[in-house]
């Protein structure tokens, strides 16, 4: 049974999909996504205590050996990635009930449910697998669901939002996938580890470079990397709260582990960081990601797109400690891929929260909050001091360690932009606070009462909240495995 | 109880009467008896560290490792044990101030206001006490943040508009200075333990020391030194007994305190010395000294004059710890125990005024002295204090401060600083003085007919309050005759 750990991580919520058209109550349906999602929580966490304490785990499929049969490959930092998607996927489903009932006609919530059991399994898919052609099926899966949840979203401009994302996503997709049809004419294998065994050779190669650029960017299209992320805050502001919340907490995550995978893994650090200046690049686009956004985001009117941007800006954190390359920021880029999720699943759901009260969540909700739903503006609060970055919240950490690692390079203007950066993150927040405590409620239907949101999505969403605090006073398990995932990246490769 | 347990109560008592005051909010007796309680547990916990302190006994705790190498842990030093004596036995009298200010001025929310004014006091003890710059910094953040809706507890938009630049300049260069200049530190020495005679190794390069010297003092903006203190006259739309202890002792005295001790305890006297940004930086505390002093003179708002005030009188003590000599450290260390009496008591009377006679412009307070004579008293004391002439403490804190600029032969600032007492003494003085020796007519004519009646039925503030501004007066002259007590902590940290 552990020994096939691996593939049913991936084969469990992929079988679980279609049997959710079988089952057809809404309520029993929801139980059974939950239940899979926490079995496949249960999984990573049985793999991350395996891979931790006995190094890679491969797992070959049908028994085929390794370059010919498709192989799963479980290394530390897969391990971490599969861990943060199941863990936020589990809670945010179980916010899910309350908020799809809602939002979503009841004849549709049974299809929600297995398109996203159906996401679900394509991320866990990417990041679990040691085979670059099926990096590709499981992003197709993966990203399929995706428009059809977004197009779920009950505002008629998901639907061009979710054909937006499809343009840009198959654009994203096609480009991965001529990246990896060169690389496999070139070398003659789609296993990872032999890709990266025989890429060095070629490092001159022009077909390989081109590889390399088709993938970089296909990848970055996924990333919504700056100046490529103009479907996301359309994707993330329209889809159903829930999907946002997921989305957010998980699919980018995904693919900036992708980013990692081929930039280290594949094609080795030195091809991608020293043969070509991506370094440069990949600090330059961050650092004007987060500011580009962040500056947009304060002018956001509708709360979930604010969010958006801003998780725009935060992916632009990640990739500059990409860029910078050494073991710290890296271990800073890891981190913030856990903190970031857990920032921004809990102001997510929060909002499903407030959507769920109000009906919508513009900055003219948010009037008086502080005095209608206490409990929801305090977590909100709280996400957003955590996405500031103060100290005793995790993005504290892992700013620290991005802004040591500048320092340690003498990027010292990289250090500075970087705070500089999450300043402009106060004005967005602090536009928040003020609408809530200060200004009135709207005088709608005797609005003064008290109507916290329904305890199902609050729970939820502190949760998250909470272990914002928590990862932030107690950095010991995301400090230590984003530490030996980053040594593991750059010393081991896929040896 | 062992001393590191009751280092480690001074933290948890503000928590402790926060949930003690939550719990109570309906009824405002109890509720304020557990403030008071809690103040006065708070004052005796670090009283009874001051013995053992002296006897040379190790006052440490630890709690965790927060990242590897930073640890969340706290020692007490002299200078760390003195703020917190003059923080904590000031919130005593604030919160019996408070009592009789937010009753009489009918203030809503005072629930929150007594809890959060308690978290303040708890951030208060965390930097007083911290170990490290690592924690230092965290409580320096807990503090900006929850003194935010108090200083915004009117919830106008002016409020709001007070709290907007609070938070923007006070969050702005500590996390865009501060925070850059602890991690430097942290990467470049090692460590960032406060250590005797600093954490440098002597072969550091000036420019670098220069650069986060520069970056340290700028980035204290709870120290107020110019162009970053515009903060402080913005934070003045807090109720006054938050204008009293945290924007007179409590918020700003963190500053400089967090600035004398990374003088002393992160570069050392003799490194601070050698490093050349502190030349220049004396000189811009000294602008920032003098041009305060003009600003103050021209305020006719009583509690924006007090505040311009206090961002000279920071200046002082920011000067006083830049000098780099033992006089100078002294008389900034002693600069805070008495400008925080002196300024708390002006403070207190300006609340005083506001609550009993509704008055907020200083041209109104002409022959005020008849009706309130007690406040208008006190107002005198503590304004001798802030200038530094018997028979006040604040003579000894600009005496030493003096010594210093000879010691370091910096006869222009000693110039500067002469000047700058001068002008307080104009921007001071006038008022207690005008309100025994001139008559209010001036005042009737201005505000008309019906004014004058009231002017006549005016009397004293609430009791509470009277006791607290009395208290607070009468310890600026005790401490002229028996600064001992400070002086002893004071020479033993420096």
């Amino acid at each position: 049974m552990l020994a096939h750990l691996p593939i049913l991580q991936v084969i469990l919520p992929l079988m679980a999909a279609p049997s959710c058209l079988l089952i057809r109550k809404a309520t029993l349906v929801w139980l059974f996504t939950l239940a899979v999602s926490i079995a496949a929580l249960v999984v990573s966490v049985l793999l991350l205590q395996q891979v931790y304490a006995t190094g890679p785990i491969t797992y070959e499929l049908g028994g085929w050996k390794a370059p010919w049969g498709i192989e799963y490959r479980i290394d530390l930092l897969n391990a971490w990635v599969l861990f943060i998607v199941t863990a936020l996927s589990s809670v945010v489903l179980s916010a899910a009930h309350t908020s799809v009932q809602k939002e979503l006609e009841p004849t549709k919530q049974t299809v929600f449910y297995a398109l996203y059991l159906l996401c679900f399994a394509g991320l866990l898919g990417i990041v679990a697998t040691g085979d670059a052609f099926n990096v590709f099926v499981f992003l197709e899966i993966s990203s399929l669901s995706t428009y059809a949840l977004i197009a779920l979203g009950k505002d008629r401009r998901a639907l061009w939002a979710a054909f937006q994302y499809l343009i840009m996503g198959t654009i994203g997709a096609t480009f991965i996938l001529i990246g990896i049809g060169f690389l496999y004419m070139m070398t003659g294998t789609l296993n990872m580890a032999d890709l990266a065994a025989r890429i060095p050779p070629l490092s001159e190669s022009t077909t390989v470079l081109a590889a390399f650029a088709f993938i970089f960017v296909g990848i970055c299209l996924k990333l919504a990397l700056f100046p490529l992320h103009l479907w996301l805050p359309n994707a993330y502001s329209c889809a159903p709260s829930i999907v946002t919340a997921f989305l957010a907490a998980t699919a980018t995550k995904v693919a900036l582990y992708l980013l990692l995978r081929f930039t280290f893994t594949v094609f080795g650090v030195d091809f991608s960081l020293s043969h070509l200046p991506l370094d440069t690049l990949l600090i330059g686009l961050g650092l004007v990601g987060v500011f580009a956004a962040s500056i947009v985001a304060i002018y956001q009117a509708n709360i979930k797109r604010m969010l958006a941007f801003s998780s725009v800006a935060q992916i632009g954190y990640m990739v500059v400690g990409i860029g910078i390359g050494t073991a710290t920021a890296l271990q800073a880029t890891l981190l913030h891929l856990f903190n970031h999720a857990l920032m921004k699943g809990g102001l997510f759901l929060a909002l499903a929260g407030l959507v769920y009260q109000l009906g919508g969540c513009r900055i003219e909700h948010f009037r008086g909050l502080g005095r209608t739903m206490p409990w929801t503006m305090a977590a909100i609060v709280v996400g957003g001091i955590s996405l500031i970055g103060m100290p005793l919240t995790v993005g504290f950490v892992s700013k620290w360690y991005l802004i040591a690692a500048a320092i340690e390079q003498q990027f010292w203007g990289v250090a500075v932009l970087v705070i500089l950066g999450s300043l402009l993150a106060v004005a967005y927040i602090w536009k928040l606070v003020e609408a809530a405590y200060f200004q009135a409620p709207e005088i709608n239907d005797g609005a003064t009462a008290k109507r916290e949101a329904p305890l199902g999505i609050l729970l939820p969403a502190w949760l998250l909240i909470a272990a914002n605090i928590y990862f932030g006073i107690d950095t010991r398990l995301p400090v230590e495995v984003s530490a030996a995932a980053s040594q593991f990246l750059l010393g081991g490769g896929a040896q | 109880m062992n001393t590191s347990n009751l280092l480690q109560l001074t933290l948890l008592i503000p928590v402790l009467a926060l949930v003690g005051i939550q719990l109570t909010a309906r009824w405002e007796n109890v509720r304020e008896a557990i403030s008071l309680i809690a103040a006065s547990t708070l004052f005796f916990t670090v009283t009874q560290l001051y013995q053992p302190m002296l006897d040379g006994q190790v006052i440490a705790a630890y709690w965790l490792d927060v990242l590897p190498g930073l640890a969340l842990s706290f020692r007490v030093e002299p200078l760390g044990l003195m703020f917190a004596l003059v923080a904590s036995f000031l919130w005593i009298i604030t919160t019996l101030y408070a009592i009789g200010y937010m009753r009489g001025h009918g203030e809503k929310n005072q629930a929150r206001f007594f809890s959060l004014f308690a978290v303040s006091i708890g951030a208060v003890m965390g930097i007083a006490f911290a170990e490290n710059l690592f924690t230092l910094f965290i409580f320096y953040e807990v503090l900006t943040l929850c003194t935010y809706p108090l200083v915004t507890h009117a919830g106008t938009d002016k409020a709001r508009a007070g709290g907007r630049v609070y938070l923007g300049i006070l969050l702005g260069t500590s996390v865009g200075f501060f925070l850059l200049a602890i991690i430097a530190t942290w990467l470049l020495a090692g460590t960032l333990s406060f250590t005797e005679g600093g954490v440098f190794s002597p072969g550091t390069s000036l420019t670098l020391l220069s650069v986060l010297l520069v970056l340290f003092v700028f980035g204290v903006g709870k120290a107020a030194i110019m162009p970053f203190h515009r903060w402080l006259p913005a934070a003045m739309v807090a109720p006054t007994p938050v204008s009293a202890l945290l924007h007179a002792v409590a918020v700003v005295k963190a500053g400089v305190f967090v600035l004398l001790k990374i003088c002393l305890l992160i570069f050392g006297i003799d490194t601070l010395k050698t490093i050349p940004a502190t030349e220049w930086l004396l000189y811009l505390a000294g602008v920032s000294i003098l041009l305060a002093s003009i600003i103050a003179l021209r305020q006719q708002n009583l509690k924006k004059r007090l505040a311009y005030s206090t961002v000279s009188q920071l200046g002082y003590i920011t000067l006083g710890a830049l000098l780099a000599t033992s006089a100078g450290m002294t008389g900034s260390a002693l600069h805070i125990v008495m400008h925080a009496f002196g300024k708390i008591t002006l403070f207190f009377c300006a609340g005083a005024i506001l609550v009993a006679a509704h008055k907020t412009e200083v041209h109104q307070l002409r022959g005020l002295g008849r009706q309130m004579p007690v406040t208008m008293t006190a107002f005198l004391v503590a304004s001798l204090c802030i200038i530094g002439i018997p028979p006040t403490g604040g003579t000894w804190s600009k005496w030493y401060l003096m010594l210093g600029t000879f010691e370091a032969q910096q006869w222009i600032l000693m110039g500067l600083l002469m000047i700058s007492s001068l002008l307080s003494i104009a921007y001071l003085l006038p008022i207690p003085l005008r309100a025994f020796f001139s008559r209010g007519d001036q005042d009737v004519e201005v505000t008309g007919a019906p004014d004058a009646a009231a002017t006549s039925a005016i009397k004293e503030a609430p009791l509470p309050s009277l006791i607290a501004l009395g208290i607070t007066a009468a310890g600026c002259i005790y401490l002229l005759l028996f600064p001992d007590a400070f002086y002893q902590l004071i020479k033993a940290g420096i």
